[in-house]
Formats: structure tokens, sequence, C-alpha cells
């Protein structure tokens, strides 16, 4: 499918990013410095509203690009993997998996804890960061978000599936039925489907409502090329037309109509009024202040599935925070792993998402990876100075039992890696960045299945069994991460990637005329009080 | 050129070229901020700024009232958490109300000799639902009180209104405010710096 179509000012704003790179090993891009009292600029190379509107309207509209079919083709292979594999499970049974008498919750709740946890980072970003007033969110603001709603909808797949008779998930909302019954309202699975559901839905408004003013840019983009018939050569020729073309014609693509068509629908006839514009930053900072205990609830409801029942090593209070900085933790991770490629394939984002904002993500990976290593390190000490024998039992299982691998690599990845960032080398490099955060992700996971497979050593040793997992559990975990990339390159390819509205409003242009009478030198300090 | 409805027998009014009103450009958002101070000293009520982004301070400068959304999620918030405790506690005590449908009936379900309902139990749906409902009350409200959605404006029919949403600047007074003279109001945008002065139809 090709673009929207590109005109000159997007293939001038598209071109105009790729401008070689500054190279400096102290500054980076000029955006890491130490001196505390000098804040970096949040958008880079002399950017105006324009050319930013260009930039981030241009990805959408510019052709489709080589690598981005190429990667849609394996993410959507493998998104058709899952789906075989869901589809051979409901008509089979969960016998498919691997799961055994004591192992009764295998893979599909390490999954979806791992996938819900990921969602984090996006709310933390979008809500916490906002009231915090971290501007340096708003370039990887909507990508995070993004990354959130689709993460959940991965992970909301898992429990789904394992109910079993899928056909009866509905049974899990209180919706009145023949048989007279309801859910049961003591069970923290309940409270967990609330709390999913609730979260998901939040999400989804949070970033539709952040998203409505740069839908109606887009959609003003498509009516203008409308009313500007474009000239476009033959197919083959490129973009913009050489001087060799002759048989060039001037049309109205139907693409143009089509965008406008559904970016103005989903816009909503957002006009970019004052008066609008008041009432939506109220809005949005609302929705910040709810969305922010909602994202602390979550995972902390995701811990009680775990943390009401009465089993060794699941039965401890520390779980609700434990959680919750392993989610902000694995999500960050996944943010950078999603960001950095992406940084590399969409040169123009470098300007937007800088080596400070990197930097900063380093950071809080450090420090969530620093409270989650805390915490494994408080439930050894509490599991022996709590004086109980099976929980005794349950930690020592856990580090030197049939599972001691994974408890390791876990301990490798979540607590000994997340250090390096202390090293300033280790948190500018791009390709050690990634590294890290997937071993990250890798660590995180394994974090769940270490907590899962507290279930293989139970009360009576005679129940003890070696949980190992099955093709189909493979197959339907990899190909979730299908699902995820499928969904977030259609969202790369349709949807702006950076919010362009907020990103204008924390350019040195928007606040202009709250100090009139600045000359350069006076800039730096009135950015200052502005609480850059 | 009067014309005469013969269906209704009456007469009305000769057809005058209707107007949405005047839309003017301004340079940057210094010139617009002071410019709207301008259009509220001079006692315009219904006219607007469009920006591209939220300009700091313009609800001052243009003598807006605060926003009510707040009204809106509080309103939600309310809803959320009686539902939320309602249904729990209908629909695990059994309870039943003479013609109520059956359907909506409590049921008992006996698990681990737990009371059947306690208002501790119930906290994490109360909370859930709260924020759920907020979040739904916060965006409706939000566009409810900007009159969204609402495709078709005026405006849209401008070809400069649409780099509003790119980087123009655009202050519109509305043929419907009081003060509003089509000349007059053409000549006051101009000495507040507008350029780009166009007339826009209904």
């Amino acid at each position: 499918m090709s673009a929207i179509q590109p005109d000159q000012a997007t293939a001038a704003g598209l071109a105009g990013a790729r401008r070689p790179v500054r190279r400096d090993p102290q500054t980076i891009d000029g955006t890491i410095v130490g001196d505390p009292s000098r804040r970096p600029e949040l958008v880079l190379g002399d950017r105006d509203f324009h050319s930013v509107t260009n930039t981030i309207c241009g990805w959408i509209e510019q052709k489709t690009p080589p690598w981005w079919i190429a990667t849609f083709a394996v993410a959507n292979a493998l998104a058709a993997m899952a789906t075989a594999a869901i589809i051979y499970l409901i008509i089979t049974g969960v016998g498919v998996w691997g799961l055994n008498n004591p192992m009764s919750w295998g893979w599909a709740i390490v999954n979806f804890v791992w996938w819900v946890g990921i969602g984090h980072a996006g709310t933390l970003i979008s809500a916490i960061l906002c009231l915090f007033k971290q501007k340096w969110r708003v370039s990887i603001n909507r990508f995070a978000e993004a990354m959130t709603i689709f993460a959940v909808i991965c992970a909301g797949t898992f429990p789904g599936i394992h109910v079993g008779r899928v056909w009866m998930a509905w049974m899990l909302f209180p919706i009145p039925n023949s048989n007279l019954i309801w859910p049961n309202f003591r069970s923290p699975l309940l409270w967990d489907v609330f709390a999913v559901s609730t979260y998901f839905t939040v999400s989804l408004l949070f970033w539709y409502m952040g998203m409505i003013p740069d839908l109606a840019t887009l959609r003003d983009r498509c009516m203008a090329r409308i009313k500007q018939p474009v000239t476009i050569g033959p197919m083959w020729a490129p973009h913009p037309l050489p001087g060799f073309v002759k048989k060039a014609t001037t049309v109205t693509l139907p693409l143009n109509r089509i965008g406008a068509l559904v970016y103005g629908v989903l816009a909503m006839g957002w006009r970019m009024s004052s008066r609008h514009w008041v009432n939506y930053e109220k809005a949005y900072i609302l929705l910040a202040g709810v969305a922010t205990p909602l994202v602390l609830s979550v995972h902390t409801i995701v811990s009680f599935d775990f943390a009401v029942s009465i089993l060794p090593g699941w039965h401890t209070t520390i779980f609700p925070p434990y959680f919750v900085a392993g989610a902000v933790f694995s999500g960050f991770a996944m943010v950078l792993t999603l960001l950095i490629p992406f940084r590399a394939l969409y040169p123009g984002l470098r300007d937007f998402v800088t080596a400070r904002t990197i930097e900063n993500m380093c950071k809080i990976i450090t420090l969530t990876g620093s409270m989650v290593g805390f915490a494994y390190i408080s439930e050894f000490f509490i599991a022996w100075y709590g004086g109980n024998p099976f929980e005794q039992g349950a930690f020592v299982q856990r580090a030197f039992g049939q599972y001691w691998w994974a408890y390791w690599i876990m301990m490798l990845c979540n607590v000994i890696s997340p250090q390096l960032f202390w090293i300033k080398w280790c948190r500018t490099n791009l390709v050690f960045i990634f590294f890290i955060s997937i071993v990250v992700n890798i660590g995180m996971w394994f974090e769940r299945f270490v907590i899962t497979a507290s279930l293989t050593y139970d009360f009576l040793p005679a129940n003890w069994a070696y949980y190992s997992p099955t093709v189909i559990d493979i197959a339907t975990y990899v190909g979730s991460l299908g699902i995820f990339m499928t969904l977030f390159l259609l969202f790369a390819r349709f949807l702006p990637m950076l919010p362009i509205s907020e990103v204008k409003n924390v350019m040195h242009q928007a606040h202009e005329h709250l100090h009139p009478h600045d000359d350069d030198e006076d800039k730096h300090m009135s950015s200052l009080k502005e609480g850059y | 050129m009067a014309v005469i409805d013969t269906h209704n027998a009456r007469e009305i009014a000769p057809e005058e070229p209707s107007y949405y009103g005047i839309m003017a450009e301004f340079d940057d958002i210094p010139a617009i901020f002071e410019a709207a101070q301008k259009c509220r000293d001079h006692g315009f009520t219904k006219w607007d700024v469009y920006a591209p982004v939220p300009i700091h301070g313009i609800d001052e400068a243009m003598g807006m009232k605060g926003s009510k959304v707040a009204f809106c999620m509080g309103a939600g918030a309310l809803t959320g958490l009686t539902i939320a405790f309602l249904m729990q506690w209908w629909f695990s005590a059994g309870s039943k109300l003479p013609g109520l449908l059956d359907v909506f009936s409590g049921y008992e379900i006996i698990t681990h000799g737990k009371p059947f309902f306690a208002w501790e139990q119930a906290v994490p749906i109360m909370f859930e639902l709260t924020v759920l409902l907020s979040a739904f009350a916060t965006i409706g409200g939000m566009l409810a009180l900007n009159g969204l959605p609402r495709w078709y404006h005026p405006l849209f029919k401008k070809d400069r209104f649409l780099r509003v949403s790119d980087d123009r600047l655009v202050i519109a007074i509305e043929a419907k405010d009081p003060k509003f003279d089509q000349s007059e109001t053409k000549a006051f945008l101009e000495s507040v710096g507008g350029n780009h002065i166009e007339l826009v139809e209904e």
C-alpha cells in the first residue's frame, strides 16, 4: 500500500532530518550535560513548529519503507503462529500445554504478568511523569502508551484462553445469565479482571484523547492536499519528481480522501480552539491524576493473584510494591528495546528522543532494578527471619532446587545488569543499552517464571513434579510477540508516533510570550524558572 | 429583493449572504497573546484563539472562566464507586427484591467459609470502577463542554485555517457577537496586528 502522499514540504522535512549528526564523546548530541543547572534542549536541530509537523506527519505520509514491509511480514507470520496455537488449544483443550498437577499455572500466567508489567511503563511515562512535570517525557509518551495498549492486549489473551472453555469467558464479568450465578467477588482473580480491563480501557482513552489534536493535524494535511491537487509522475517515479520525468499529471490522490475521512472522523472535529484547549488540558491532567493510582493498583492486584493464596513463596505482603517496581522496570526496558531500533530507522526521531531522554530512562531502569533487587533480598531475609519452615523450604528450593538456573538467570539479569548504568559509557552507548534492555526483559520473564514455579514444590513432597513447556506453549508465547509487533508496526505506520502538539508545547517558541524581553543569555535562566 | 413564500403566504426577509465571522492571522505567540488581551478588553464574547498548542495563560488573556471538567470527573467517580459497592454487595449476599427480575437476584457462593460480603474485599473493584467511570466522564465531559464531536465548522472551509493545526495562529470573531460589525471588527483586527484578514462564510 502506498503512502497517503508525500508532498514537497514533507519530503523536505524528512530529508532535513537526515543532516549529519554532531558527534561529541562527552555530550553525545549536546544533551548529556553534567552541570545540573543547565537544562539541555528537548527538541534539537533548530526546528520550528512547521518542521516538527512535517517530520512527524512525514513518517505517516511517506512511502511505506521496505524495512517496514519486511518486519511486518515476519511479525504477521509470528502472529499467525500464535493464532494457530490458540485455535489448536481451543479445539483440543488446555492439555496441549505442559501443565501438570502441582504446576497448574504454567507459561500462561507467566506471560500474562510479563505482558501486563511491560505495559506499565507507558502509563508511568504518560501519567506519573506528567504530574512530575518531566517534560522530556513528551518524545516517548505516545510511543510508550501505544506499547502499553498492545502489551495489555497480549496479556489479556493468556488468561482468556487459560480458562479452558473459552466460550464461557464472558462469565468473568457480572453479566445477568440464565443460571442466576454471579462471579465470586471475593476472589483476587476477579479483581484482576476488573483491574486489567479498567487499565486497558483507561489507557486506550488516555492514548486516544492525547491523539485527538494530532489526528486533526493529519486531517488538515489531507484536506489541504485534496484542495490542492498534487503533481505526480508515473508510478515508478521517485518523489520528489526529478526533472526528466515529463509525463507528470495533476491529480487528487484517493488516499488523501480516505485519510481525510478516517483521520477526520477520529479527530471529532477538533479545531485547535483555545477554549477547547483549556478543557483539554484540564482533562489531561485529571486523567493523569487517576491513571497514576491506577497504574500502581493494576500490578498490585495482579500480585494479589499470588499473594492472597496461602502458598509458601507467594503469601507475602512484599508482592504489591515489588510487582509494581518490576513492572516499571520491564516496561522501560521494552520501551528502549523498541525505541532504539526505531530511532535508527526514523532519523528524525533523534531530534526528539535525545541522548538525554535515553539516559533518563536508563536511570529509571537502575532505580526500579535496584528496588526489585532489594525485594528479592528482603524476601529471602523474611523467609529466614519469619521462621516458617515451609517458607524457608520454598526459598531454598527456589535458589537451589530444580529451577535453580531460572533463579540465577533472574538474579543476573535483574539485579546485576541494571547496575551497569551507573557507568556513563553504559547509559550513553545505544548498542549496549539495547542489549541490556533485552537482558532485563528476559530477566523479568524469568522472575515471573520463578514465582509461578513455586507451585511445583507444594506442601507434600509426593506431589512435587517438574514442569516443562510444550511446543504449543512456546509457539503461543513467541507468537504473542508477533501480535505485539504487528500492532506496533501498524501504529507506527498510520498514527503519529510522537505527540505533535505536546512536542511543540515544550519548544521555546511556545513560551516566548511569557518572557518577551529575554535575550539569549537570559533564555537559559527563564527556562529554569519554567521548570524545564 | 423580497421573495414571497407562496406556500406560507408571508413575506420573508431578503436573503443576505450570511457570515460566520472574521478571521485574522498573527505572526507568533506573543503577538496573538497581546491581541487576545485586546479582544477581551474590547468586550468581545463570541470569539476564539486558534493555535497549534495550548498557549500558556491564554484562559486569562481571553477572560475565560475555569474549566468545569473536574465536576464531570467527580460525578463519574461517585457513580463508579456507588455502582461497584452496590453491585458487589447485592450480588454476593443472595439478595432478592420482590418485583425485580430474577436475573438480578444475588447468588451466595460458599468459598472457604468466608462471609458472603465484607467491605474490605469490595475495595479493589470499587477503586477500579471509580477510575473507569471517572476516565469516561472526564473525556466525555471534555468533549461535551467543547461541543464535540462536531465534524463541520465554517472555518474548515478556509484554506489558510488548515495550517492552524500546523503552525499558524488565528483569531476568529463570530458575527453573532453583539459587538460585531463587519467593517469595524475588520479594522479592529488590523489594529491589533492581524494579517490575512478574511471573511468566513457560514
